[in-house]
């Protein structure tokens, strides 16, 4: 079936709401990588297994991932008329009783973690799932929760990624119907601007100015390309954003060829992601056969299509002219800019070329859907929308939390990570990956913002905070970080090459406690200079840890270097 | 690998776009490294230059050039690994193996048994930092490592004391 309006739209959306809210209960299983690893497949095996022996009228479903990676496996129950309810720590053991359980219209409350009675879809649509079961905590009660906003993860761990139908029933493609038939590229473009969107990637550049630049470029050919490389290490919000609701992503994506003018799209995307790839080949494959891909879309004329490329594990390619040289079957190296990707001659394959980070493109869908006016209500000024970051490492609570903009490293450590795990006193956070810095506690109170995390050493980067406690060697982190940052130099440089290279040893020298002060002199002059003379963002960047660590943690150098 | 998967893989791939490094991935998929023949083979094929191929196979990460072991061990050696303690993991799969790994300039670490019978490798980063410290064995992970649970999870796979 094609779709090409309003009203097949509303076909499919009711065949998809009657799989997400079927007339009998339905169970379903959270089955990202992290569910999976955690034994999901064995709990998921184990269900089908009893229902397939009673044969009872139950519905059997595997989601994405909602977010609180602790508390995995975690399994949704929904019963007509009642809310969803979450189950946590989910074991193969525990089938038999769920399941017997939903048989009578109940669920084993001794395992359920929250309720939800009615949802937020973002994208025009509420789920209204019903009354009841009082005794269990909703979630918004639940602490991990609370403070939380859910905008890119709003169907995260409720829809089934690999059924279009359920994305569609929960408002999907809509706004990409509205923009394609009823807006001018323009405006669509006036839109992201006045959202305030900025590249989720880490950078911060303007979204909406980077497509009025693809879209003025010269050419007639042009690309889009969602950056899906994820070289950070510590931080895996794409992944699940890609593998818990992969349509998102090629709807954002859509509308932004739409406004740009482009005919091809492309998703680059780390090779050690399979069940990520694996998931937007499906995705790709049910939108080309609604006609959501390919030829004259929604009837109106404009074709565009999206193919994935791997990447194969070099950060540097987070770079986007290295990015693109990947693409093209080269070695990720950087090339000085100008030209930039959207110049004639900069881009892919020569064309013009917009890239942006698959968290941008999955705020694209809700911003026509909202207008840019609501979304620009969320964050702070000048930072809007919400951010999800991977909140790893030495925290109680670990897991994916989405906070609008300006929410302080209080509240994301504290008040959503419950703190140390094992009641260890945090000592900092670590944000932005190998090109970001370790703030300390005293400083928690910063807001989480572009610009104020600039201000005390760090980038917000794409995402990671990776939490570490009083029995975390700062300096040891600081030679981590380098020793990736100089595997991961191109080499291209010397100033990263070389410069890095002797970052490590000199590192090496101090924690093996054969350094003196002026070794922390000269490792102070070289960090510096690498900054200030490297060819691409990952040697400029790439000496942060080592700068923030010497300014906050400067005792625990000394206590390792001679006079 | 034969000349008909190759040709099958090649196939897949027709567009430009991601080729060569497609290509290549799949061939790292299926047999757990880049064989000098294959490469041979897929120059001649496409028409690039083995240099080239060489090049992009010494240059990313994800790809190793030498033959593993019938079970590929990967550790993860993200940042929330190595806070949780990725280094006692690798550390202790040496004891147990009896291997001795070096991490060379290049941070890519393929160190196989005497009985060809594990390979050890590091990842920067599997993106499965929730269950820090994780490894991967054949493509199952582990997430919540410890060095005591090694022996039991590397007897799944055949090993014994």
């Amino acid at each position: 079936m094609r779709i090409v309006s309003a009203a097949d739209l509303e076909k499919v959306s009711r065949s998809g709401l009657r799989k997400i809210r079927p007339e009998k209960p339905r169970i379903a299983v959270g089955l990202a990588t992290c569910g999976i690893a955690v034994g999901g497949m064995r709990v998921y095996d184990r269900i089908r297994e009893i229902i397939g022996e009673q044969n009872p009228d139950i519905e059997l479903a595997r989601v994405g991932c909602i977010g609180y990676c602790r508390e995995e496996p975690l399994v949704n129950i929904t019963i007509p008329g009642k809310p969803l309810v979450i189950l946590h720590r989910v074991t193969p053991g525990d089938a038999e009783k769920i399941v017997r359980a939903v048989e009578k219209g109940e669920v084993p409350v001794e395992k359920a973690l929250c309720r939800i009675p009615s949802w937020d879809h973002i994208t025009g649509y509420t789920q209204e799932y019903g009354a009841g079961f009082d005794g269990i905590p909703r979630y918004g009660d639940v602490p991990f929760f609370s403070h939380q906003k859910k905008v890119i993860l709003r169907n995260s761990g409720l829809i089934n990624p690999e059924q279009i139908d359920e994305y569609i029933a929960i408002g999907g493609y809509a706004a990409a119907l509205k923009a394609l038939s009823g807006m001018a590229p323009e405006a669509i473009i006036g839109e992201v601007e006045k959202s305030g969107l900025r590249g989720r990637g880490g950078a911060g550049f303007p979204t909406g100015l980077k497509w009025r630049i693809a879209r003025n470029a010269e050419g007639d050919r042009k690309f889009v390309i969602c950056n899906a490389d994820e070289g950070d290490p510590g931080a895996y919000m794409n992944r699940n954003e890609m593998e818990s609701d992969p349509h998102m992503v090629l709807e954002g994506m859509l509308i932004g060829a739409y406004a740009i003018g482009a005919s091809e799209g492309l998703i680059y995307i780390r090779a050690e992601y399979p069940l990520a790839i694996r998931r937007l080949e499906t995705a790709i494959g049910q939108a080309r056969e609604y006609g959501l891909l390919g030829k004259d879309i929604f009837g109106t004329g404009f074709s565009f299509d999206i193919g994935i490329a791997t990447g194969a594990g070099a950060f540097v390619c987070g770079e986007s002219t290295a990015l693109v040289a990947s693409i093209e079957g080269r070695t990720g190296r950087p090339h000085p800019r100008p030209p930039r990707l959207t110049d004639p001659g900069g881009g892919l394959f020569g064309c013009p070329t917009d890239l942006n980070n698959v968290e941008s493109w999955c705020n694209i869908p809700v911003i026509i859907s909202k207008g840019s006016e609501w979304y620009a209500g969320i964050g702070a000024k000048g930072n809007s929308g919400t951010k999800v970051f991977s909140l790893v490492g030495k925290v109680d609570r670990v897991g994916l939390v989405e906070v609008p903009l300006g929410t302080s490293l209080n509240t994301i450590v504290f008040t959503i990570g419950n703190g140390g795990a094992g009641n260890k006193k945090v000592k900092a956070v670590q944000t932005g990956g190998p090109s970001g810095g370790c703030i300390p506690a005293r400083l928690f109170d910063t807001p989480v913002d572009y610009e104020s995390l600039n201000r005390v050493g760090s980038i917000m980067g794409s995402g990671g905070i990776v939490v570490m406690d009083e029995d975390t060697d700062m300096v040891d982190i600081a030679r981590y970080f380098i020793n990736f940052a100089a595997s991961e130099s191109c080499g291209k440089c010397v100033p990263c090459r070389e410069g890095l290279k002797h970052t490590l040893l000199i590192l090496n020298k101090i924690l093996a406690k054969k350094a003196t002060k002026r070794d922390l002199e000269i490792l102070t002059d070289l960090t510096e200079t690498i900054v200030a003379t490297s060819l691409c963002g990952l040697g400029q960047t790439a000496p942060n840890p080592v700068l923030t660590t010497l300014a906050y943690f400067r005792d625990e150098y000394d206590a390792l270097v001679n006079p | 690998m034969d000349e008909r998967t190759l040709d099958a893989i090649i196939a897949r791939h027709d567009a430009p776009a991601g080729r060569l490094l497609g290509i290549l991935g799949e061939i790292q998929n299926q047999e757990g490294y880049v064989p000098r023949e294959t490469l041979e083979l897929l120059s001649e094929k496409l028409g690039v230059r083995l240099s080239q191929l060489y090049g992009l196979a010494t240059f990313y990460s994800y790809f190793t050039l030498r033959p593993v072991g019938d079970h590929v061990i990967t550790v993860c050696m993200g940042t929330a690994c190595h806070v949780k303690g990725a280094v006692a993991i690798l550390e202790a799969l040496e004891g147990l193996l009896g291997i001795k790994s070096d991490v060379t300039d290049d941070g890519k670490l393929s160190v196989t048994t005497i009985d060809r019978k594990f390979t050890v490798e590091i990842a920067r980063c599997f993106g499965a930092c929730s269950m820090a410290p994780v490894l991967r064995i054949d493509g199952n992970l582990y997430g919540y490592a410890t060095p005591e649970d090694l022996p039991v999870i590397l007897g799944e796979y055949g090993w014994t004391p």
